[in-house]
């Protein structure tokens, strides 16, 4: 049975010109994600190294950051994608002389940036509170047997090893190699955030 | 009532989709539709085909539509043959 019969005559053109996006929707995954969560590890490092106490702030700070970081991917996206959907769509409707907008291309162009701008908030927002996760378990009651800052940066560097593998085996390279090259990344960018600390 | 058993059809189609997936949708559209497909130019974003399609009944508006929808334009109907049926 084809994937036409199934899906019905034409969807499965549709679902093929969103099938088309998942590279750069992948790039935007990986992209917002990293960004999402440098800002985080980032927050995590500063408050550790002040030694905050005060884990309600560090939430506030935190989930304001998070939302700051979903709202600005997904609309920053949503109107890039938009407008490169339009223009393709535009071009093609000049090549066919036809109106596409009633087409499946005319649907694609209008669910893709939807699709890519949903990976791009959501990458950063996901990220950010399972980083987030042992300081709000913390403010709960949960009792950790070390600083939960300390536990949050640790999901960081994961999260960015994780990102690391992911492009790793995107590019092919040894997954190893391409998780610490990373992880590098973000240890150097909280080794300044210390320096500043040591400058204090 | 006469029925339409072949209809060529002139189209102009974007890449995609390809010339299997054009065709096969073409002939989801009945189980008794046959549909042949030849290219005849290609340009940058679009190429020009022929379909044949062979069928008992061929239902042109539907073949249209679904043409319409997949993002091509029926530039002209080259060919048709119609069986008249001895019913008045």
């Amino acid at each position: 049975m084809g994937l036409s019969v199934i899906l019905g005559n034409g969807n499965k053109q549709l679902l093929s010109l969103l099938y088309q996006g998942r590279k750069i929707a992948r790039r935007y995954l990986v992209t917002n994600g990293f960004d999402g969560t440098l800002t985080m590890l980032g927050l995590m490092t500063g408050f550790y190294v002040s030694g905050t106490t005060e884990l309600g702030v560090a939430i506030n700070a935190c989930l304001g950051a998070a939302i700051a970081l979903f709202v600005s991917g997904f609309s920053s996206a949503y109107l890039s994608e938009t407008a490169e959907r339009k223009q393709e769509l535009r071009e093609l409707e000049q090549a066919l002389l036809v109106d596409l907008e009633e087409s499946r291309y005319g649907e694609a162009s209008r669910y893709l940036p939807l699709l890519i701008a949903s990976v791009n908030g959501f990458s950063p927002l996901f990220l950010s509170l399972l980083i987030l996760s042992p300081i709000f378990l913390a403010y709960h009651g949960i009792a950790w047997p070390w600083s939960p800052f300390l536990l949050a940066i640790v999901i960081a560097l994961f999260c960015i090893f994780l990102l690391g593998v992911f492009l790793g085996r995107i590019s092919g390279m040894f997954w190893l190699w391409a998780g610490l090259r990373t992880v590098l990344i973000a240890v150097s960018m909280a080794a300044i955030i210390l320096l500043f600390d040591i400058g204090r | 009532m006469a029925s339409t058993q072949k209809i060529v059809l002139d189209v102009l189609k974007p890449h995609q989709p390809n010339g299997v997936d054009f065709a096969a949708a073409l002939a989801d559209l009945s189980p008794d539709y046959q549909v042949r497909m030849t290219v005849v130019e290609v340009d940058e974003k679009t190429e020009s085909v022929i379909v044949v399609i062979e069928g008992e009944n061929i239902e042109f508006d539907p073949i249209t539509e679904l043409i319409e929808k997949m993002g091509a334009s029926v530039h002209s109907v080259d060919e048709v043959e119609v069986h008249g049926s001895k019913t008045p």
